[in-house]
């Protein structure tokens, strides 16, 4: 067997080790331990997923002695090992990128717990993204709804902490909605791990025998990952909780935490129901209303917000509903234009925040549109940025949003049915993301007297300069050479059935 | 070779007037664009304090139900909406359970091979009596690992809620400890010298045999956590420190994880890649038998018992 295949294996392990040793480390210590961990799995990803390339096909590891029934397994593919390398590279830009604020917003005495909590918060998104075992994936999903509270509530004030109840309620409601239908589902099938499981739904429909126990689980767990991934009418949790936790914690969550959810909910899709069976009910049909729902609800929420922060996190519920849109198409092209919008979205979203934070600081730490007038003159870089990350969430070519836009609407023509109220709502939602994200580009780059407030350059802080020329790069590079990224979902998606 | 162009020369480009525009040292609309200023808008102190209260009042008129008709309806339309919506749930429930395969039927899809596989050659291949040890160690072994880690992944995160680090709020946590409860007990520390030592023993005895009765890791851990949490709660938290404060709970806990990640690892890898396992298998019903057994046992064991006394002192004191 290549050594290569331990890879995955020895990432999950990695992150869990990390954790574990620094909680016993100071705080300069941890960051140093979690930027190399975040480095080594970079690599790691980076040879996975050269492998699986070269290899043409996904591969299997038996975690222990016993193969596959008896014993764990995880699996990795193309797909898999992509995810992997994009969410250790965004983990380590917005780590960095919000490193400073961490220093000022959380007690000293704490800090290393920070990184005790992202170290294991990053080995539960790569269990999520490598499992092959449904137990497996709950297991994890307790360790990430855990981590991602803490995430929140580090940052200790008020409004930080009731975002932190609000997201723990609603996320344990989640958990409890997904470990029932994973209850069910185990009573009907007797397995646990997900191709078999597969089988025996094929067989249960062909029977039709427990069809009612199997769309009712099927339900259970689409809901329950809905609500901790925010689709539309769950997204009540999700301002607060990007709006007012430090902003390293905001850009993680919202390009890191809720696309593990949605890559476990296309796990489930593909491998534990099967695509056609999960395309025959009516499920496809309700997520692609939300989806459309969010579009807009999200956007208008967003218009109407006068807290630079909540804007962005309400833009989020609109981006989560194009990926659940893509869903909902019950198509392979809607299917490879959500995941190239997951990977877009993650990319975006997290240099939306880490370059407002810049703009924030130069305008006396405040969040609201009138005090962020002129703030890109003050700080050229995160000004700059943050234009990169507008007119690519707008959709503009050469950036990543356009990508994902194009293959959303190519997805939508070819399936009949949904074709016009999809088309339709992906242009008002497109017209209501410009008027948002333009507005705030114009507002920062209005000229006012600039005397009153400081003015960051590059030698103030270089590390987040550094980030943020990273981040933009990473968007062009997605938004320029699209196509092999593509290929390499279609093919990922290929060998996943 | 290029031609090196002149300063004046140079000036002119776009690209200098981009690197100065970059390096922030000129704006490009100073003396370009008319400039006016904003009015600032200074609010006095009492008007801020004047205008919360308006808003508040004024909140306080919408929400009010007695006043606003249409919150009123929204209530009733609210809590119509939530019971409809229970029902509904709680008949969706009961009647798919009522469609899932009957209880204790031996055709059941649960009964395959892989429970047949457990308990039939589960003593051959774990060397555990204990089925469920066997099973949670052995076979889903890096399930459990998460599990363990859940538990302390949760500590890390009541620390960061309830930890006191500042000596003043330290003080004062001390000083309300013992409010409402008479200060050093004569019963309960005459129980708790008796109890103590047998419930520790019990503990022990749990964990240690978790391979070859009901048990383990984390019943034998939370026994032993109860058992601290007496003695604190009989002698006080100067006492415990004797043998067991901060410093001691950091590096159990550390070592429990890393010993048992460092097991695990060496399960997977040998696993997977085909090479001879060393642990060896003993005699089933031996007490050093049945592999990597006892030794997760023992590291899930302290584990566990740091973690449940880690919550008790956390909330009752916010420190070790």
């Amino acid at each position: 067997m290549d050594f290569v295949r331990n890879f995955p294996c020895i990432s999950i392990m990695l992150c869990l080790f990390a954790g574990i040793i620094s909680s016993g480390l100071r705080d300069k210590a941890a960051m140093w331990v979690n930027a190399a961990l975040l480095t080594i799995n970079t690599v790691l990803s980076a040879y996975t997923l050269i492998y699986t390339l070269t290899l043409g096909d996904s591969f299997v590891y038996v975690m222990g002695k016993f193969p596959a029934p008896w014993g764990n397994e995880i699996r990795a593919g193309v797909l898999e090992a992509l995810m992997a390398l994009f969410f250790c590279i965004i983990m380590l830009l917005s780590l960095f990128g919000g490193r400073h604020k961490l220093i000022e917003t959380i007690e000293e005495d704490k800090l290393h717990l920070y990184y005790v909590l992202t170290d294991l918060l990053l080995s539960s998104l790569l269990a999520l993204v490598y499992t092959n075992d449904m137990f497996t994936a709950y297991v994890f999903v307790e360790i990430n709804t855990i981590s991602a509270c803490g995430l929140i509530m580090i940052r200790q004030n008020g409004r930080t902490i009731e975002a932190a109840v609000r997201y723990m309620i609603m996320s344990l409601l989640g958990s409890g909605l997904l470990l029932l239908g994973l209850c069910m589902l185990y009573d009907l099938t007797g397995h646990l791990l997900m191709s078999n499981i597969k089988e025996s739904v094929a067989l249960i429909v062909a029977d039709g025998d427990y069809v009612i126990p199997l769309i009712v689980s099927i339900v259970l767990m689409s809901v329950g990952l809905c609500i901790k991934s925010a689709l539309f009418p769950f997204h009540a949790w999700l301002p607060d909780a990007y709006g007012y936790s430090t902003i390293s914690s905001a850009a993680i969550l919202s390009s890191l935490v809720s696309k593990g959810y949605i890559f476990l909910l296309i796990k489930i899709i593909y491998r534990v129901i099967g695509f056609d069976v999960y395309g025959d009910t009516r499920i496809i049909d309700m997520l692609f209303l939300f989806g459309l729902m969010g579009m807009i609800f999200g956007s208008t929420s967003a218009i109407k917000e006068n807290d630079i922060r909540r804007m962005i996190a309400f833009s989020s519920v609109a981006q989560i509903g194009y990926i659940y849109m893509g869903f909902g198409m019950g198509t392979q092209a809607g299917m490879t234009a959500s995941i190239f919008h997951i990977l877009s979205h993650a990319a975006t979203k997290s240099l939306l925040f880490i370059a407002a934070v810049g703009l924030m600081d130069v305008s006396g730490g405040s969040r609201t549109f009138i005090e962020l007038t002129g703030s890109g003159y003050r700080n050229k870089w995160a000004g700059v940025t943050f234009t990169v990350g507008s007119l690519a969430m707008v959709g503009v070519p050469l950036f990543s949003g356009f990508i994902s836009k194009l293959l959303f609407s190519q997805a939508a023509v070819q399936n009949h049915a949904k074709m016009l109220p999809a088309l339709i709502v992906l242009g008002i939602s497109t017209i209501l993301n410009a008027i948002y994200f333009m507005k705030t580009v114009i507002r920062i780059y209005t000229p006012i007297d600039n005397s009153v407030y400081t003015v960051t350059t590059f030698k103030d802080m270089p590390v987040y300069a550094i980030v943020l020329l990273a981040f933009i790069i990473l968007n062009v590079i997605l938004g320029i050479s699209s196509q092999p990224v593509v290929d390499m979902i279609q093919q990922g998606l290929a060998t996943f059935a | 070779m290029s031609k090196l162009k002149s300063r004046e020369e140079y000036e002119k480009t776009s690209a200098f007037r981009f690197f100065r525009w970059l390096s922030g040292s000129k704006d490009p609309y100073v003396g370009e664009v008319e400039m006016q200023v904003q009015e600032e808008t200074v609010l006095p102190h009492e008007t801020i304090i004047d205008r919360m209260h308006e808003a508040e009042m004024r909140r306080d008129k919408v929400y009010d139900e007695e006043q606003n008709k249409l919150a009123r309806i929204f209530h009733i339309i609210y809590v119509a909406m939530a019971i409809v919506f229970c029902i509904t749930l709680v008949g969706v429930l009961l009647v798919t359970v009522s469609c899932l395969p009957p209880d204790g039927n031996a055709s059941n899809p649960v009964n395959n091979v892989v429970s047949g596989r457990y308990i039939e050659q589960g003593l051959q291949e774990t060397g555990a009596l204990n089925i469920v040890s066997g099973m949670i160690l052995t076979y889903r072994a890096f399930d459990t690992f998460g599990e363990t880690n859940v538990l302390f992944i949760a500590t890390c995160c009541v620390m960061i809620m309830l930890m006191v680090d500042d000596a003043i709020l330290k003080k004062q946590a001390a000083m309300n400890d013992r409010r409402f409860e008479p200060k050093n007990d004569t019963i309960l520390q005459g129980v708790a010298f008796v109890l103590c030592p047998i419930i520790f023993i019990f503990g022990i005895y749990i964990i240690l045999n978790g391979h070859l009765s009901p048990g383990g890791g984390f019943s034998g851990g939370s026994i032993m956590g109860a058992g601290l949490i007496l003695y604190v709660a009989a002698y006080g938290f100067k006492k415990t420190q004797r043998f067991f404060d901060e410093h001691i709970y950091k590096i159990a806990k550390i070592t429990a994880l890393c010993m048992y990640g460092l097991i695990g690892t060496y399960f997977y890898m040998t696993g997977a890649n085909g090479i001879e396992n060393h642990i060896p298998l003993g005699i089933p019903g031996h007490i050093l038998s049945s592999g990597i057994i006892l030794p997760i046992n023992i590291c899930v064991g302290l584990e566990v018992a740091c973690t449940m006394y880690a919550f008790y002192a956390l909330f009752r004191r916010g420190g070790l």
